[in-house]
């Protein structure tokens, strides 16, 4: 498969009153054409920024990139005009945002709002656009299309909202779809719907995905590959099988932990992570996680961990994989 | 058996929306808490959950309907009357960014419940006082002294806990209490408030939309949908044998983070959204997304009753 | 595997020793969120500039007239209209009086007029604001048709009846602007009210078995204090301005005292002969206007929350 976007060493950081907020730091990933890659992370641990940075949708000032390579189709975004950008941004890549309710225009009806890109971007004309919103808003399982074209945004559910959005983001059939957290505002019945309808639409249309979540429940059921962020860095990533069968770094195990099973009883209690992440105006010198990581070594607080391969595609950011760290704190670890 | 604290009888709340419009936002709802019991209610966004809550609270004056609490229908005191019964039951709410005064300390915001009720009596005794709630959420009496937005979400939750628990009450009712936090942070707030319950002996009515959780901690569970509850049972009843379906369908959508059980569950995904509470259908209210319905459905309304011994649900077909 | 050497301290890999509270700890300085909206506002380069302006103009209005040799009423009828030179830097008027000293006893008249009329406006908005919108209901209903009919009579009408009634003087004019004056603040608490008093907080108070006076006084409006204070800084200007407005018709203080107004209408017919009597009075009171609305405009930025990093 051809890599069709590769994230190289990218940092950014805010610079706010009393210091430097380093969102990012060096973040390495790629995607693959017609794959679903999930990145994992709490908030705050710069999911949605390393998103938005694809995007170039980071307000500069506060924001700035420090270093780093966006390659989309061999092409650094990091380098283009913002009019060569706009060509990309809703036409090659497209974007989902978290609240359906405030995403979209609600002076302008949805028709008007998917066939706007379709006439900005591939030169549709007007009847072409309305004819292909229609196709689009019928793909994503609004019934009635017809009718609804020609409806505004506060007459649709936050359901039926999220559906436009992916209608909007898909109509000029990008290679890629950013996702960001495109069902935490949703009811479970109704995100059941939405996650059924992304992948149906992935698989139709050989879009690759990015979808950025905290539930590590939607990975598992949407997501080829996935990486885990945490404190700015991207701590594990692998395939999906190979996270949940064999997580690797204490703090993917620590989330897998603090869920509870179906099957758990109230006198099992739950292993949760203490603490609470670090304020990256002050990223700790070490591994991010030392603070709250049971297995801390010395060597955590003061050197950050390099990335270690695990064989298949998964790699982790953890000291316990040294060969000098004791063994049998690893398999603790490990299993 | 331990004996009722909370009895709650046809408990109602309509708001009246201007234009003749009503929006009954719960109905009917009849539940009863055990001391030291743990009851979850969960339902999606709009189901009537939180204004349930907030009237059993009182933050909300019922329309109708009666709760005993302790052996007293409270719903009939007057307001002066009532302030006794603040003291024995108190609220987490859902929101840690939004529950915590910007512009007090922590001191001061924990410090209020002791005000409002006379508890302490000198300005040190408060301090102290305060320090040793912290304490016991973990917190520390350095943290006294900080303003809110210097906290992380989950710490902020602790601070609300504590401030529920400053006045020493027996009944708890805890509003979506996780919901608004990381899951990293989720479990330590769910561990803190199972251990409370054991070391206070505390009764939770625990209001959630999350399904896993809700069963994890709850004793028995309740499900709501438009306003109305539709099922009752205890939580491992309720998971092992789901009769109403919409509880079925709730149950099948929980994402699981495993590929494996991921892969092998068969999704129940309903269909359509939630009809407007303000008019809502005829019959049963969920029949327009159940795959069951039929006609009697759409023509009688169907009681809450006791299916098997315990479990109770709301469908003509359990 | 656990040889002895693994488990000393200064092995790198050795198990740390933490402190229990390691994750608790906070980084950030601590701030209170007063402290935080100066350090924004101390970012807003125009807003500082309008407060500086403001601080210097009071500054001058004090000291000018006690240390300038002359006073706001004496004449020097020899020496009137002269342009601005050494001894009046600002020129004299059309009876010798020294315009920098007038111009600076009018920005006291003018500041002072304003500042009164935005301390009037705050107390009764606030009260009548946060007994609408925290009540709400019927009072809400009744409170408010009654401020919209206030706000529905002229302004100016309301004004000159009154100092047709009452004499001509500061205390006239100040009564007369406060009577309507008032309700733009009381709108703005009202809102805030609404909005605020179902945050969880206010909630929280109310489950607490908190009354109505704690909620509103301890937990809704100190945290209103952002809008109500922009409402304030901006209701300074306009007062300002009303008060040069009826002065310039006439209807403000008597000379021998000046008010911007007066002095401007006093010039307006001189106005291309002597231009500097027009201007001196013209710029203070351009110049105070736009400090006080770019303040205003600043501290709308820093109260706003949306902002927060």
């Amino acid at each position: 498969m051809t890599t069709l976007l590769e994230v190289k060493d990218l940092s950014v950081s805010f610079d706010v009153f009393g210091g430097e907020v380093q969102a990012i730091r060096n973040v390495n990933l790629d995607v693959k054409k017609g794959e679903a890659v999930a990145i994992v992370g709490e908030s705050g641990s710069g999911k949605s920024v390393t998103a938005q940075t694809v995007m170039r949708l980071i307000a500069m000032p506060p924001g700035r990139i420090k270093n780093g390579q966006i390659l989309f189709e061999g092409q650094d975004l990091l380098k283009l005009s913002e009019k060569d950008m706009q060509k990309i941004r809703g036409n090659k890549i497209g974007m989902i945002f978290q609240d359906p309710m405030t995403s979209l225009n609600p002076t302008m009806t949805v028709g008007k709002q998917i066939s706007e890109g379709l006439i900005k971007h591939q030169g549709l004309s007007k009847s072409e656009a309305k004819e292909r919103a229609i196709e689009m808003l019928k793909l994503v399982g609004i019934p009635t299309p017809e009718a609804r074209y020609k409806q505004y945004p506060h007459e649709f559910s936050g359901g039926m909202r999220q559906r436009v959005m992916i209608a909007i983001a898909l109509a000029c059939n990008p290679a890629l779809l950013i996702a960001d957290e495109p069902t935490t505002a949703l009811d479970v019945t109704i995100q059941a719907q939405i996650l059924r309808l992304m992948k149906k639409l992935q698989e139709q249309l050989d879009t690759s995905i990015i979808l950025i979540t905290h539930d590590l429940g939607i990975v598992a059921d949407v997501c080829d590959r996935v990486m885990v962020m945490y404190a700015g860095q991207i701590v594990e990533s692998g395939t999906k099988e190979e996270i949940f069968a064999n997580p690797s770094h204490p703090y993917t195990k620590g989330l897998l932990n603090s869920l509870p099973k179906l099957s758990q009883r109230k006198d099992e209690p739950l292993i949760p992570i203490h603490g609470t992440p670090p304020d990256l105006i002050a990223p700790p010198p070490g591994c991010g996680f030392c603070d709250r990581c049971p297995y801390a070594m010395n060597i955590c607080a003061t050197t950050p961990p390099e990335v270690t391969d695990l064989g298949g595609s998964h790699k982790v950011r953890c000291w316990l994989q040294d060969p000098r760290a004791q063994s049998d704190k690893k398999t603790e670890v490990g299993v | 058996m331990s004996k009722t604290l909370v009895d709650i009888q046809g408990l109602s709340k309509h708001f009246q929306l201007g234009g003749g419009r009503v929006l009954k936002a719960v109905q009917n709802f009849t539940l009863d808490i055990k001391q030291g019991e743990t009851v979850g209610l969960v339902g999606e966004s709009g189901c009537g959950k939180t204004t349930a809550g907030r009237t059993i609270m009182r933050l909300y004056e019922p329309t109708a309907g009666s709760m005993i609490y302790d052996g007293v229908d409270i719903t009939k005191l007057s307001k002066r009357q009532f302030k006794a019964y603040r003291r024995r039951m108190q609220m987490i709410f859902q929101d840690p960014y939004a529950s915590l005064n910007p512009r007090l300390t922590v001191l001061d915001i924990i410090g209020e419940a002791l005000d409002i009720h006379g508890l302490t009596h000198s300005k040190a005794e408060r301090k102290r006082r305060v320090e040793e709630l912290l304490e016991l959420v973990g917190l520390n009496a350095e943290h006294a002294s900080r303003y809110p937005h210097e906290f992380s979400g989950g710490q902020r939750q602790r601070i609300g806990i504590t401030r529920a628990l400053a006045v020493q009450p027996e009944f708890v009712v805890c509003d979506e209490p996780i919901s608004a936090l990381d899951v990293s942070i989720q479990a330590q707030i769910v561990n803190q408030l199972i251990e409370l319950q054991k070391k206070l002996s505390l009764t939770y009515l625990f209001v959630a939309h999350d399904l896993s959780m809700v069963k994890y901690v709850s004793d028995r569970v309740a499900v709501m949908y438009l306003g109305k509850i539709v099922e009752l049972a205890t939580s491992e009843e309720l998971y092992d044998n789901p009769q109403h379906p919409y509880t079925q369908a709730l149950l099948s959508a929980i994402p699981e983070p495993d590929p494996s059980a991921a892969r092998e569950k068969e999704r129940i995904v309903l269909s359509g959204d939630l009809p407007s509470p303000i008019n809502p259908p005829s019959g049963c209210p969920f029949r327009t997304r159940c795959p069951a319905a039929t006609e009697k459905c759409a023509a009688e309304v169907p009681e809450l009753r006791e299916t098997r011994n315990g479990h109770w649900a709301a469908c003509h077909y359990a | 595997m656990n040889t002895p050497d693994m488990m000393r301290d200064d092995n790198p890999f050795a198990p740390l020793r933490k402190d229990a509270t390691a994750g608790e700890k906070i980084t950030r300085k601590s701030l209170t969120a007063w402290q935080d909206i100066w350090y924004r506002l101390k970012g807003n380069k125009l807003a500082m500039f309008g407060l500086w302006v403001i601080v210097a103009v009071v500054l001058l209005a004090i000291f000018i007239p006690v240390f300038s040799p002359f006073s706001h009423d004496t004449n020097e009828l020899a020496n009137k209209n002269a342009a601005p030179s050494w001894t009046h830097w600002f020129g004299t008027d059309n009876l010798g009086r020294d315009m920098l000293v007038r111009t600076m006893t009018g920005a006291q008249i003018s500041l002072f007029v304003g500042v009164m009329a935005a301390i009037i406006d705050f107390f009764i908005g606030i009260i009548y604001g946060a007994i609408m919108g925290y009540f709400g209901g019927k009072v809400d209903e009744i409170m408010n048709r009654i401020s919209e009919i206030l706000y529905a009579v002229p302004n100016l009408l309301v004004t000159i009846l009154l100092l047709v009634v009452m004499e001509p003087s500061l205390t006239t004019i100040i009564v007369a602007m406060s009577i309507t004056g008032w309700i733009n603040m009381a709108w703005i608490v009202r809102g805030q009210m609404i909005s605020l008093k179902n945050q969880e907080y206010a909630l929280a108070s109310q489950v607490l078995g908190a009354g109505h006076m704690r909620i509103l006084f301890r937990h809704l409006i100190p945290n209103a204090m952002g809008p109500i204070i922009v409402t304030v800084t901006l209701s300074v200007p306009s007062a300002i301005f009303t008060e040069a407005f009826l002065s310039f018709l006439g209807l403000g203080v008597q000379s021998p005292k000046a008010s911007w107004g007066t002095m401007i209408s006093d010039s307006i017919g001189a106005m291309t002969l002597f231009p500097w009597r027009l201007f001196f009075p013209a710029f203070f009171l351009s110049l105070t206007m736009f400090a006080f609305n770019v303040l205003g405009d600043g501290l709308r930025d820093a109260f706003d929350p949306k902002l927060k990093k």
